[in-house]
């Protein structure tokens, strides 16, 4: 694009864009999947720094036996700068606690379908002043830091929803790893997760006209998927300060320290690609869930149609053939009379 | 038998005696050791937890060295078993010490029979055992006891309470096998935290009715530290094969960038807790609750179940022997009345068949009869009709010999007249 010469004034639409974004506010929404135990409330409480979990009941192991996934939503208003973001942290209670886990992940497809279902509606209505996005923007999986890498339910789960949702995986409890273990760990999980065929959200790589260190954080975001992350609900006092953090005897747990576990990156990660997560969820995964959909309604036709051409091409074979069949009597009668004379 | 009635009557009249010097039979005890140490001992762990709990790893720091085992896999369609046995030695004491570890158990998406495999295994040894006792000619003395001794349960370090999983397969175990639990990777709890998962945990297998070992508080000499270990259980364990220089030593230890995890420190784990119990103080008491206990029960429900009883039913005592014997007129008879049976049912199949074949027989007789009847009718009809043709034939032979001579006779009184017929003839 060549300068314009002299003043015109759209250099001020980028500002412009800007002012109109911050009255509109910000939406975003985010589910947590993951057994039981891995700190993920603990998580979602470190990440925005606040209390999402105010009571929180946790059944026992019997309780567990036959216990179904429930969705629970919950929605709070951060403003941070005059910014203004609605989130809704959709949490996933019961999932891998039953002894049979075997389709425990439909409510939650359900869930994400429910969503989108809702969201064409409306696009497709007539009042579309009052738009509503509550369609799933990203998923945090939970992967247990306990194993060797992927269990059979976390493939099965990812490979179920990958196409309707970004998938961020993440590795809970990371204080359980050396570093050298977490190398390996991660490794070993994007290998099963390419092994399997399984589409994880691709940070996008900064764009050429950006700055170095932004670059260079992209890089590192991009080489640090999956993310080893540990999460507290605790301040503890470090050097004079009061940090979040987990106590042990043999040292403390910095959760914001980068060299500890990757909570930082995870941090950034969600906050500046928050905007790209809402981009492929409406330009990926909305659209082909909608055409999908759409495809469904037309599909009736087309099934009959596809039947009348199967009718057709069944009576144009049988009638070649009585064709065929009158030829070849035709033929012997020819030959017949001749017989006739002969025979008397 | 006889012996111990007389004993029973004599207790009350059993009197102390005071020794007014040395026997020496205060060595017996030190005779059974001999005995037991020049015959090696035997011990038999079982480790169940998820793939990758650090089973192998913690008995690996347990006994100091290091047993072979690759790592597993988590897409094990079934939960399996894999033993493994070891010849030990420390200073005097040999140990064959068999591990026995679960594999693939916790990963499929049905858990449902998830112990199963477990269970099965627990039983075989029980089974194997039960057979050898029983044998006409035994050599327990000889035999290499496979039965489990202790089970240890890997609980995950959740924080929060016991999976389903472990509460179930723990309820189906308790009655087999004893049970110690532990809580593994435990160096990802912090220490307030560790103690109300504890109280969790032990609170739920109470309340759900799961009965663990408890560390035997009869003996005086142990009874004190061991009433302090059952309220330690279950244990929080850290395992690790590496060493990292702390102070001036090498300790097993694991090494983060905010500390190092020492295995043998007792404020950071309850792996020397673990030792103690297991290994140095109650291992024995482990083997012989495990015979005396869950060995007898598995006999006695195993033997109740083959019909075997020790009153009949006039609460009368009954020998293994006569019921053995009555059982096994019981199974002869029946064998009989089955052999009976078959006789009987193969003598009327036979019968059967020799009516339906006596029939088939008679059946075909009476179409050849008819057959040949028919044929005979048939063959005088022809010889009628033949004789009838011939009698046609010898007339009409008559008849034309007697024209032939008339129409000779007239050829000689008229051949002019036949020229001209045949002239006119051929005008035609």
């Amino acid at each position: 694009f060549p300068d314009v010469a002299g003043y015109v004034g759209f250099a001020n639409l980028p500002n412009q864009v800007h002012r109109k974004s911050v009255k509109k506010g910000f939406e975003f929404t985010l589910m947590v999947v993951g057994e039981s135990g891995l700190g993920k409330s603990t998580l979602i409480n470190s990440l925005f720094l606040t209390d999402l979990y105010p009571e929180r009941y946790v059944p026992g192991a019997a309780e567990k036996i036959e216990r179904t996934v429930q969705i629970e939503a919950s929605t709070v208003e951060i403003e941070e700068r005059g910014v203004k973001l609605r989130l809704t942290v959709v949490d996933t209670p019961g999932y891998g606690d039953a002894i049979n886990s075997q389709d425990c992940f439909r409510p939650i497809i359900q869930y994400i379908d429910h969503q989108f279902e809702r969201y064409l509606h409306d696009e497709s209505g007539l009042n579309r002043r009052h738009i509503v996005d509550n369609r799933v923007h990203c998923c945090f999986y939970f992967i247990s830091p306990f194993g060797h890498g992927l269990k059979p339910l976390d493939v099965e789960f990812m490979k179920a929803i990958h196409s309707k949702v970004n998938i961020v995986p993440v590795i809970a409890k990371a204080d359980t790893l050396t570093l050298r273990e977490r190398e390996r760990l991660k490794r070993r999980i994007l290998d099963e997760i390419t092994e399997h065929g399984i589409r994880i959200y691709q940070l996008p790589d900064a764009d050429s006209d950006e700055d170095e260190e932004f670059k260079e954080q992209t890089m590192i975001l991009k080489a640090s998927v999956p993310f080893a992350v540990i999460g507290s609900n605790q301040l503890i006092e470090v050097k004079g300060k009061k940090i979040r953090g987990r106590l042990y005897p043999w040292g403390v747990v910095e959760v914001e320290n980068p060299e500890h576990n990757d909570f930082l990156k995870l941090r950034t990660m969600l906050v500046t690609h928050m905007q790209d997560l809402q981009e492929v969820t409406q330009d990926l995964h909305y659209e082909n869930f909608r055409s999908e959909r759409l495809k469904r309604v037309g599909r009736d036709v087309e099934d009959d149609t596809v039947d009348k051409d199967k009718i057709l091409l069944q009576k144009e074979a049988e009638l070649r053939r009585m064709q065929e069949m009158i030829a070849q009597m035709q033929a012997q009668m020819r030959m017949k009379p001749a017989d006739n004379g002969d025979g008397h | 038998m006889a012996s111990a009635d007389i004993v029973r009557q004599m207790g009350e009249s059993v009197r102390p005696l005071s020794l007014s010097g040395h026997v020496g039979f205060d060595s017996l005890p030190d005779q059974l050791v001999n005995k037991s140490t020049s015959q090696g001992f035997c011990f038999n762990i079982l480790c169940v937890g998820e793939t990758g709990i650090g089973k192998s790893t913690l008995m690996d720091t347990l006994f100091n060295t290091s047993f072979e085992g690759s790592q597993s896999t988590h897409y094990e369609n079934r939960v399996k078993l894999k033993a493994q046995t070891y010849e030990l030695q420390e200073s005097t004491a040999r140990l064959k010490l068999t591990i026995v570890n679960s594999v693939g158990f916790g990963d499929q998406i049905n858990k449902e029979d998830s112990y199963k495999p477990i269970i099965d295994y627990t039983d075989a040894q029980f089974e194997a055992y039960l057979q050898e006792e029983l044998k006409i000619k035994r050599s327990l003395h000889n035999y290499h006891d496979s039965r489990i001794h202790v089970c240890l349960y890997f609980i995950s370090p959740t924080g929060h309470s016991l999976k389903s999983l472990d509460l179930v397969t723990m309820k189906k175990l308790d009655s087999k096998v004893n049970i110690i639990p532990v809580i593994a990777k435990a160096d990802t709890i912090a220490k307030n935290e560790l103690h109300k998962f504890k109280i969790k945990i032990m609170s739920e297998l109470v309340s759900n009715g799961v009965q663990i070992y408890q560390f035997p508080i009869d003996d005086e000499t142990v009874a004190k530290i061991n009433s302090a270990m059952n309220g330690h259980l279950p244990f929080a364990v850290i395992g690790s094969t590496e060493e990292v220089k702390v102070g001036n030593k090498m300790v097993k230890a694991r090494q983060y960038p905010w500390g190092v995890v020492q295995v043998e420190n007792e404020n950071h784990s309850d792996f020397v807790k673990l030792r103690e119990m297991l290994v140095c103080v109650n291992m024995e008491d482990l083997r012989e609750q495990t015979h005396t206990r869950h060995y007898e029960l598995y006999r006695r429900c195993k033997l109740e179940e083959m019909g075997f009883k020790d009153t009949d039913p006039n609460n009368k005592p009954v020998s293994l022997q006569e019921t053995y014997e009555a059982k096994r007129n019981e199974f002869l008879g029946d064998l009989q009345r089955k052999e009976e049976e078959m006789r009987q049912m193969f003598v009327m199949r036979v019968k059967e068949k020799e009516s339906q074949l006596k029939e088939a027989e008679r059946e075909l007789q009476d179409k050849f009869e008819h057959l040949k009847k028919m044929h005979q009718e048939e063959r005088k009809k022809l010889d009628e009709k033949k004789s009838v043709l011939d009698e046609e034939m010898s007339i009409f032979n008559k008849r034309k010999a007697a024209t032939e001579l008339l129409q000779g006779q007239a050829f000689q009184t008229a051949p002019q007249m036949n020229l001209k017929k045949d002239k006119d003839r051929k005008n035609y």
